[in-house]
């Protein structure tokens, strides 16, 4: 019998089921990382196709092909997906595949809640979209249209069955969330190899632990915060429900107590992996490692004590607002600490200017942009302009898609020669690199100006006013949404053949992944390596 | 297409953008000493300023206490913020030129400050932050706060605010006037049938009236979900929570009229909700209080007259195509899945009142009185007069190809409420 077991987990071990069946059955930690990083790109093209049929409808003043109630449909759906579909995955795929490798393990501690973990995230989007599609046939009243974190509590309580499918798609997410959150957690604190103590860890690894430990605390709080909207909804309860003594705006304190981390379970991914890619590229050791590894801590403290910064025009008490706002402009201290340690990773290095290298350092420039912005908008006076129009919208792409999706894309490029054992065509990147900023500024510089001119976010159509801001920022969009496609070509191009990536990859590249072959075999590490 | 012609009102945007770039100093006093060009033509490109406020690059006007410590807050931060960036990425752009292997430089292999003098420009970054985050900026944004707060002192004058969606009902309890504000433009303009007008979803049937110069306060409260009462002039965005009164005040120093809209996601006809206010001097403000409440009782006068069935269907007509058709739609055939339809509806083809004169209970005029609880039908006893609401119910039950014959009369509505 043992002998058996034996004999198959030897098979298994040298020679994964070949076809589908690899893919349906591994516990592989590479493998999954892989399924998580392809499952975040199609959703971040969904999410992406959503918002190109809003920003149509934005073109021009008027309703031009969408009804108001199929627009909010579009942008929560677009926010939700981008969020939890495509950064949020692509994230977890980054460290699936390259934690065991950083610090020298086998694989995640959980291979099998690892595998459960990414199967629920393509049956929580089917339900996401169900209703989406149930009613072209006419079913229901389509999906959320409420915005991402359905702040409008009372709108939630008289809107259709597609908020109950977000609160289940919600449910199933969080679950996944929590496995992949607590195999990190597991793996970083028992796995390591030895003589990698906690503080010789790279940074990514760092910034996932620290993720890790914010999703297991405010994912219960999300989840909860749905199921009493759920029972609220259906089952006769009162929390939220004015009209029977319950409060609005406690659903918004417990979402955003949710949504203020989150923002930052977004980022801190993106904050991990910089520090190595602008080392690498630099040809100098991380700098500052110590402060920002404090920093990081700091800014996941922080964030659990400034949630109704999102909420200063619902009318908080004046000592709420006082609070929040000089809380919320702590921040700005250890996300400088993070920003001056990317310049001391620069300073006076060798530098080349590979792809990832201009990723990272775009990443620096509008997430720097995002960061300062993000600075005034706490500021009680200025934000009653600010709250809920165009500068927000402006604001937060800067710091999610200028912050979180540059960062993964200077991920992608940086790690894929060693995923794919090839180099990808570096035309191609620099190229993507150079349209994806200019679009992405031609799409979000306009939008703060529309904002500022007083233009409130979630509108299906707008005054005149905001006519030109609206056409450059629309064609800004699709072009940007157009020359993403660059980055499939250049992907699939890479996975199909070009020239053979050596282990180091990269001349400036340090770590213990790049001491494995490009690609590595299917198990590394099952002796841990020794770390000095 | 006439993209900006109602955005750059009389000079082009380029013109009002150089105006502001060379006169900006001297019209906005907070600018201590000269900065050199290149720092405006950057800070420009991103910033705009309150001094030129035709210009689409800009906030709107600031014309209350409020807006103005508003706008100052944001204009000095985001002055701030440009001058962090340049100089930071001045840095960075300086390092990514001159430190290139390309160039020939030795990577170094320090990994954080060393020497003293190291660690003092490492560290003083960060004091000077915190002298902006809590002293520079964070003691004005204080008292801004408590300003933005205090809507009780010497305050002369309140109005109520109720949001619904998507109507504004604005009343001034001491004058006893009560009157619902909805969006004037046309189905026909949203639609793109019709050319669009100047203040295209900016402007409503009636505006709110306030008098300048005189601290009023604002009560808000929502009939169902949560609203945002904004005027991007005024500086003040506050929401609509139903169930609470939240407050705010005004002191709108030069007359004119104001234009802002919804700020809070609230459903489908969340764009359709505008605001609009007429500041007037207090003795106009006085006049048209006066006509107001002339007009009022000769409303209820007109709840006792007996209406034509052509006169019903008129103001019906205009009714439904004012309140009604944003949800049910202009052909009464809603739509599928999220709004009933009218056209052929059994409970708009049933009867209404029981053979005693009852309202009957889920019958058409109840559930355009009433409303129906959870869903977005919503009550307009409050909102509409006797005789709008006899008029619309009249006018759904013979339109759209509805042909029940019969009338409500204004007295009947009257008596049922």
């Amino acid at each position: 019998m043992t002998e058996a077991i034996a004999a198959i987990a030897h098979d298994q071990h040298e020679h994964p089921p070949a076809g589908i069946m690899r893919w349906l059955t591994t516990t592989n930690h590479k493998d999954l990382g892989i399924l998580y990083m392809s499952f975040g790109g199609i959703m971040f093209f969904i999410g992406g196709a959503f918002i190109m049929a809003v920003r149509a409808e934005l073109l021009f003043p008027g309703l031009q092909w969408l009804s108001p109630g199929m627009y909010n449909q579009l942008f929560t759906l677009h926010a939700l997906i981008m969020v939890f579909g495509a950064i949020m995955p692509f994230a977890t795929g980054l460290n699936n595949y390259l934690i065991p490798l950083m610090i020298g393990a086998p694989d995640m501690a959980l291979p099998r809640v690892n595998n459960w973990g990414f199967w629920i995230l393509p049956f929580a989007a089917i339900l996401l979209l169900i209703p989406f599609f149930l009613q072209f046939s006419g079913i229901g009243s389509g999906a959320s249209g409420l915005g991402w974190v359905m702040h409008n509590t009372s709108l939630d309580l008289q809107s259709g069955i597609g908020i109950d499918f977000a609160i289940f798609t919600i449910h199933l997410l969080g679950i996944s969330s929590l496995t992949g959150a607590i195999n990190v957690v597991v793996t970083v604190l028992n796995m390591r190899a030895p003589g990698m103590t906690l503080m010789k860890m790279p940074l990514f690894v760092w910034a996932w632990l620290i993720t890790a430990f914010m999703l297991i605390l405010v994912i219960p709080v999300f989840s909860a915060a749905a199921t009493m909207l759920l029972t609220d909804r259906h089952f006769g309860t009162h929390f939220f429900d004015a009209a029977n003594g319950g409060d609005p705006i406690l659903l918004q304190h417990l979402i955003w107590f949710f949504g203020h981390p989150e923002v930052y379970i977004v980022l801190l991914p993106a904050w991990g992996l910089i520090p190595h890619i602008l080392a690498t590229f630099s040809r100098k050791p991380v700098f500052g490692y110590r402060a920002q590894v404090y920093a990081l801590w700091t800014i996941c403290f922080l964030s659990f004590i400034v949630w109704s910064h999102h909420m200063l025009t619902s009318g908080l008490p004046l000592a709420a607002e006082v609070y929040f706002m000089y809380s919320t402009m702590a921040i700005s201290v250890p996300t400088a600490v993070l920003v001056f340690c990317w310049l001391g990773a620069i300073w006076r290095g060798a530098m080349t200017f590979e792809t990832p290298m201009l990723f990272a350092l775009g990443f620096v420039a509008h997430f720097g942009m995002g960061a300062l912005t993000g600075m005034i908008l706490p500021d009680v006076a200025a934000n009653a302009q600010y709250h809920n129009s165009y500068v927000i919208v402006s604001h937060f792409h800067y710091t999610f898609f200028g912050g979180g999706i540059f960062g993964m894309m200077a991920a992608l490029y940086y790690w894929l020669p060693k995923f794919t054992g090839r180099m990808f065509d570096e035309k191609l990147g620099r190229l993507h690199f150079w349209l994806t900023v200019i679009f992405f500024n031609m799409t979000f510089i306009p939008q703060w100006f529309a904002g500022l001119d007083g233009m409130p976010r979630h509108i299906a159509d707008f005054a005149l006013r905001f006519s030109a801001m609206n056409l450059i920022s629309s064609v800004g969009a699709f072009l940007l949404g157009l020359s993403q496609l660059l980055l499939v070509y250049t992907v699939v191009k890479c996975v199909r053949g070009g020239t053979k990536a050596t282990g180091q990859v990269w001349e400036g590249a340090q770590g213990l992944e790049f001491t494995l072959p490009s690609p590595p075999p299917y198990h590394t590490f099952e002796t841990p390596p020794a770390v000095k | 297409m006439k993209l900006t012609d109602a955005a750059i009102h009389d000079e082009s945007a380029i013109q009002g953008w150089f105006i502001c770039l060379f006169c900006c100093n001297k019209r906005h006093g907070t600018a201590k000493k000269q900065l050199p060009l290149w720092f405006w033509v950057i800070f420009f490109l991103f910033v705009s300023e309150p001094a030129c406020a035709s210009s689409i690059w800009d906030f709107q006007e600031p014309v209350t206490p409020v807006a103005r410590d508003s706008i100052t807050a944001s204009v000095d931060f985001l002055r701030i913020i440009m001058g962090i960036y340049v100089v930071v990425f001045a840095v960075f752009a300086y390092s990514i030129f001159k430190h290139r292997k390309s160039s020939g430089a030795q990577p170094g292999t320090f990994t954080g400050p060393r020497t003293k003098w190291q660690w003092a420009l490492a560290i003083s970054p960060f004091l000077l932050l915190i002298y902006i985050d809590y002293i520079w900026m964070g003691i004005p944004a204080f008292h801004a706060i408590v300003r933005m707060e205090d809507t009780r002192t010497a305050s002369e004058m309140v109005v109520k605010v109720t949001a619904s969606q998507w109507k504004w009902q604005y009343e001034y309890p001491e004058e006893n006037i009560k009157f619902v504000s909805t969006i004037a433009t046309t189905q026909d303009q949203i639609h793109g049938r019709e050319a669009k007008g100047e203040h295209y979803l900016q402007e409503v049937d009636n505006p709110l009236i306030l008098p300048t110069n005189m601290k009023v306060r604002i009560l808000l409260t929502s009939t169902d979900v949560i609203h945002s009462w904004w005027v991007p002039s005024f500086g003040v965005k506050r929401d609509a929570v139903p169930g609470y009164l939240r407050e705010m005040w005004v002191n709108i120093e030069k007359p004119g009229t104001y234009r802002g809209q919804c700020a809070q996601l609230c459903g489908d006809g969340h764009a359709f909700m505008p605001i609009v206010v007429e500041a007037v001097a207090e003795p106009q403000f006085r006049e048209w209080v006066a006509k107001k409440k002339a007009e009022g009782s000769a409303a209820s006068a007109a709840a006792g007259k007996v209406w034509s069935r052509d006169e019903l269907m008129e103001k019906g007509d205009e009714i439904y195509n004012r309140i009604c058709v944003t949800c049910h739609q202009a052909d009464g055939k809603g739509v599928p899945g999220a709004f009933p339809a009218l056209a052929g509806s059994k409970l708009v083809n049933g009867p209404f009142l029981d053979k005693d004169g009852r309202m009957i209970k889920d019958g058409h005029l109840d559930r355009v009185m009433n409303g129906k609880p959870g869903t977005a039908m919503q009550a307009f006893k409050e909102t509409l007069s006797d005789a709008e609401i006899a008029a619309v119910v009249t006018y759904e039950r013979n339109s759209f190809g509805n042909r029940m014959g019969d009338m409500v009369q204004p007295s009947q509505v009257k008596a049922l409420r």
